[in-house]
């Protein structure tokens, strides 16, 4: 219990830092556009990596919440901060109707249903001409993520995450990953718990988005495509299934990897698909597997323990 | 047994896949309290019989009573939520996570049988959340409120069971990294931990050597004694059934074929010829080692 608050604040501590840290105003961007893709990172994490539901379209709830936000600012001229947050709420809505039919796919079979709903998705958005203004994109968004918007959503957001995978709904999560007919034979609707796992990455997808409207100033529909899709899922088994620290360690390295090679920019794809590949031969789990980043440190050990003490 | 109150009843039931008829008409009850075994050689269908109760299968015909509720139709979480608890056959542990957070996510889930209100008004019998064991999801994301109480009461009672099957100094192991015997004890112990009415042990010794079946069935016996726990136990080894159950059902090819104490079971023409085939004369010399 002391854990929880030990790790609570040192979270936060690292928000702070983040926030506080002199730097130039290239580094400030970079540092923003971290924390909305860890975001959308810590989203697909907890449906990938802790539910097991392997999904394919969740650019699709970010394309969401950044055309909610940028529809909401623009056109209405309603302040930032309640359409970022109503960005996340659209998403979760939109992902409880199509989570109603199709989660009741498994496996691969629920895979290839996102990719179809993802694209549908994009697709709406690109065509619905009068509303969204489709392929052209939507120009003229308010710069409203700084630096600290998103260093604040992310500390927040974060801390929420970590609190919630242990807590009662993270151990539910796990149950029906590892074992879906032995979870429901200890009394848990997995249904029910897969669709509360969609439901939580869709709002967290949705966030991030629209803190990459305000980032970006400028959304259009090809940005939320099945590459972002991929990406988030690729970053996700980069850094371990089932470790959320290991997923902000993705993010965080991939992220800072494609910033850095910016210049040779033609190369970048090939660049990331290299680590991607060193990645899956060095360590077939991902980065942390499935432990959290202080189950390595020997004083903080309380985890799950790979052998047993002889 | 001084409370003779029928817990489980199984009516006429049948469970066919296709063409094949894995049980036939089974019929038999468990009262409150007892300690019950049922047993058959291979492919009897007596975990298809366990699969009906707890669920996951629904039957082709016939109906299951628990607690003078007809669970013929629930969904396996809600017939668990009732008090059904189960263990498996082949082992489905949640192996990535460790001894003691198997234990803690099954106790997360104790539910009380209660009379309520429901939506229309009228007063149903149902289930509801402990409120000992429970907290909400706000509660959860900020870790405030009962939350720090809960987790404490929740680990403190895992520790516990995990410490009655003998398992404490294992508790933080990935459950799946246990040696098997153990993953079996864990199994039990978060059976336990749901607090049920009616346990399934489904081929508990599975795979152990006799002393570990030895220990299993001082475990068994004691958490029936210990719990007041009616319980039911599938085995296709005779020695474990025999010694610890007073009331036995036995199965062959998905029909019952006795009913009764284990000597009236052991002395059962139909079981015999089941167990050792019907060759006469190895029957009198197989019958000679069941009751050595």
């Amino acid at each position: 219990m002391k854990k929880s608050l030990l790790g609570n604040a040192a979270f936060a501590a690292l928000g702070l830092t983040l926030v506080f840290l002199p730097l130039s105003g290239y580094e400030e961007g970079i540092v923003a556009l971290l924390c909305v893709n860890c975001i959308a990172a810590m989203g697909v994490s907890l449906l990938t990596g802790f539910t097991g539901i392997f999904s394919l379209g969740h650019a699709a709830y970010m394309a969401l919440g950044a055309y909610t936000a940028a529809i909401m600012t623009v056109r209405y001229g309603i302040h930032w901060l309640p359409a970022i947050v109503a960005g996340g709420f659209i998403a979760v809505l939109i992902a409880w109707l199509i989570g109603i039919p199709t989660l009741r796919l498994t496996g691969d079979y629920y895979a290839i249903a996102s990719i179809g709903l993802g694209e549908a998705i994009r697709l709406i958005l690109e065509n619905w001409q009068s509303f969204t203004r489709g392929a052209r994109g939507f120009p003229g968004i308010d710069s409203y993520t700084n630096r600290t918007v998103a260093v604040v959503f992310f500390t927040v957001l974060g801390i929420a995450m970590f609190n919630l995978i242990h807590s009662r709904l993270g151990r539910e999560l796990k149950a029906s990953r590892d074992d879906r007919v032995a979870a429901s034979l200890m009394g848990f609707d997995t249904p029910s718990s897969r669709m509360k796992a969609l439901l939580i990455s869709a709002f967290y997808c949705g966030i991030s988005g629209a803190l990459l409207g305000g980032y970006m100033n400028f959304i259009q529909p090809s940005m939320f495509d099945m590459m972002k899709s991929t990406e988030l899922t690729a970053v996700v088994v980069f850094g371990g299934l089932g470790s959320m620290s290991g997923t902000l360690l993705g993010s965080a390295i991939v992220t800072s990897v494609m910033e850095y090679f910016r210049d040779i920019s033609q190369y970048r794809m090939l660049i990331y698909g290299c680590l991607l590949v060193v990645i899956m031969v060095l360590r077939p789990e991902g980065l942390l597997g499935s432990r959290e980043i202080w189950s390595f440190i020997p004083a903080l050990r309380s985890g799950v323990q790979r052998k047993g003490r002889e | 047994m001084e409370n003779s109150r029928v817990l489980l009843e199984l009516d006429g039931m049948s469970m066919f896949f296709g063409g094949v008829q894995a049980v036939r008409d089974m019929s038999f009850t468990i009262t409150e309290g007892e300690l019950a075994g049922i047993i058959g050689p291979n492919g009897a269908g007596k975990t298809t019989v366990f699969n009906v109760i707890s669920s996951v299968y629904s039957p082709t015909s016939g109906s299951i009573w628990f607690r003078e509720q007809d669970i013929t139709l629930l969904m396996a979480y809600q017939v668990n939520r009732l008090g059904i608890a189960r263990t498996f056959q082949n082992l489905r542990l949640f192996g990535r996570s460790s001894a003691l957070e198997n234990v803690m996510t099954a106790m997360q889930n104790r539910y009380r049988y209660s009379f309520r209100e429901n939506l229309w008004g009228y007063l149903s019998p149902s289930y509801r959340p402990d409120p000992a064991y429970y907290y909400s999801f706000a509660e959860s994301l900020l870790h405030v409120g009962r939350w720090s109480g809960v987790e404490k009461h929740i680990r403190a009672k895992s520790m516990e069971l995990l410490d009655r099957v003998g398992l404490a100094d294992r508790a933080h192991q990935a459950a799946g990294t246990l040696p098997y015997g153990m993953q079996r004890r864990l199994e039990i112990a978060r059976a336990l931990a749901l607090d049920p009415k009616l346990l399934l042990l489904d081929e508990p010794a599975a795979g152990m050597n006799p002393e570990e079946v030895f220990a299993l069935n001082g475990l068994i016996t004691g958490i029936h004694r210990e719990f007041k726990l009616t319980t039911l136990v599938i085995e296709h080894h005779m020695d474990v059934i025999m010694e610890i159950c007073p009331h036995i059902v036995c199965m062959n090819f998905g029909a019952k074929i006795a009913e009764g104490t284990p000597e009236a079971i052991q002395n059962d023409p139909e079981v015999l010829s089941a167990y050792l085939g019907d060759d006469e004369e190895e029957e009198e010399k197989k019958k000679k080692e069941v009751s050595a």
